[in-house]
């Protein structure tokens, strides 16, 4: 059997996701990897939940406590609204990403798998409790594997919050002043990747570091699944080489090929102006112009709209879904969505709010118990930059055709305040 | 580890943190307050050698109400 190129985790994504013995038939089976950490090592591979940390470096960190119990958490949450990529891997192959949870589960000796999706996406739940049913229905699994469902907030999969909730039942971050931490669940260690980081890990126990490497990058190896949304045909999940130029993403999802910007890696990511479309996905080259691959999430930002409406909806909505716990978040961010909001109408206030809201994003930076607010901080400067033109007509009471109007970056409805469920 | 070989940093904990300000009254040459009433840490090491920079911050340190204030020792590499 030969290994597929592309697709990879996503392959035999059809109406319903593969049973056990068709994935078995696909991907053969699965059997614990004694070096899977070297492996991975070699393999290079970095999370794909946003901060793209080498996973093999997270595993050891792991490895090296000496607990009576470990926990391997599957973040499957993707409370990011434009982002659809696990939804994805958990209706094509919901297997791949038991198999990795496995791998690292044996490969650092934890006792427990703890899968999280959030509870309002009932057919990501249902799939993976098939696969695990199926699992079961074979024999023990050597771990004790379960799904938790906690509430689908943006913030609720941030992975200290998640653990919190695993932990206490509540979904909000905690502060870890010193860098890397460990999240424990009571004194047992965790171990948080997201899905398709298990996914992937899923695939290097079979067919190990050299086949992983020979897609991507050097410095960015592997496959990525990214979504794509915004000015598109309609918004597509696709699995590309990390190293593909962005035209060539936005080509193979019918995407407008003439867009004014994309935001690039999720929310809390950056807009890239369109001078930029033939760089590659790569976060060594992505870096530099301040944006990263993120959690794969493209938004495409079409000429015909406003990129300051665009950025108010987004900041508007994250102020929202802020946990609350840090003043800086709680008031900071709705500060900076009322800003926008003045900036986006191009009142008598405008121009006051252009600079008022880059001096309050310096008084945020950094100074929240999460990188939630860095995240907002981050899209708002990188938004103050690629749309720097269309700002300044803003604010000198002239806005654009589109202002107010345009809703490329899709948002949920905010919800009343009485309504946040936080456990 | 020998104490001068160390920098003192005042720290706080912004999910503990409520906004009360007594730190930046009590320390203002090390704290000031954001529009919202939120402590920022100047980022300098605290100046063991000037009594009063430290004096202030341990003050700052037992004043908070929430207790979402310390002092953290970061060993000098150099």
């Amino acid at each position: 059997m030969s290994a597929p190129v592309l697709p990879r985790v996503l392959q035999g994504a059809t109406d319903r996701p593969l049973t056990l013995a068709q994935h078995e038939a696909m991907w053969g089976q699965w059997r614990p990897r004694r070096d899977l950490l070297d492996e991975l090592d070699r393999a290079g591979l970095t999370g794909r939940g946003g901060a793209a940390f080498p996973t093999a470096t997270k595993a050891r960190l792991l490895r090296d406590q000496h607990a009576r119990k470990k926990f391997v958490v599957v973040n499957a949450m993707e409370g990011e609204p434009a982002s659809h990529k696990d939804a994805t891997i958990a209706q094509s192959n919901p297997h791949l990403v038991l198999d990795g949870a496995l791998s690292l589960a044996t490969a650092i000796g934890a006792s427990h798998i703890a899968l999280c999706v959030a509870r309002e996406k009932a057919s990501m739940v249902n799939h993976f409790e098939r696969a695990l049913r199926e699992r079961e229905r074979r024999g023990s699994l050597g771990v004790v594997v379960e799904i938790h469902t906690p509430p689908g907030r943006y913030i609720a999969g941030e992975e200290s919050a998640l653990v919190h909730w695993l932990d206490d039942n509540e979904t909000l971050p905690q502060y870890r002043p010193q860098r890397p931490s460990i999240l424990r669940i009571g004194r047992a260690p965790v171990l948080v990747d997201n899905a398709e980081t298990h996914a992937h890990v899923g695939l290097i126990t079979r067919w190990g570091a050299e086949w992983f490497r020979s897609i991507g990058t050097a410095q960015s190896p592997g496959s990525m699944v990214v979504s794509v949304s915004g000015a598109v045909t309609r918004p597509v999940v696709l699995e590309i080489a990390l190293g593909t130029p962005l035209a060539e993403v936005l080509a193979a999802a019918r995407a407008d090929t003439d867009p004014q910007a994309v935001l690039l890696g999720g929310y809390g990511g950056s807009f890239l102006s369109a001078e930029h479309l033939s760089t590659p996905m790569a976060n060594e080259v992505l870096r530099p112009l301040g944006a990263s691959v993120g959690a794969g999430v493209i938004v495409v930002i079409p000429r015909a709209a406003c990129g300051i409406t665009e950025t108010h909806n987004i900041v508007r909505w994250m102020a929202h879904e802020s946990a609350r716990q840090c003043g800086p978040c709680a008031f900071g961010l709705p500060a900076l969505a009322e800003d926008l909001a003045q900036l986006v109408t191009g009142g008598r206030d405008a121009a006051a709010a252009l600079t008022r809201m880059s001096e309050r994003s310096d008084v945020i930076e950094g100074r929240g118990g999460c990188r939630h607010p860095d995240g907002v901080v981050r899209l708002l400067r990188s938004a103050l930059q690629v749309f720097a033109a269309d700002a300044h007509r803003h604010a000198a009471g002239q806005p654009c055709a589109y202002a107010g109007r345009s809703r490329f970056a899709t948002v949920p409805r905010l919800e009343l305040e009485n309504d946040l469920v936080w456990e | 580890m020998k104490r001068r070989h160390e920098k003192l940093f005042l720290r706080v904990d912004p999910i503990l943190c409520d906004g009360f300000g007594h730190c930046a009254e009590l320390a203002p040459d090390i704290v000031d307050v954001d529009e919202w009433g939120y402590p920022i840490i100047k980022d300098a090491p605290l100046d063991a050698r000037r009594d009063a920079s430290l004096a202030s911050a341990n003050l700052a340190v037992r004043g908070c109400p929430r207790q979402a204030l310390w002092i953290e020792r970061i060993a000098n590499t150099n």
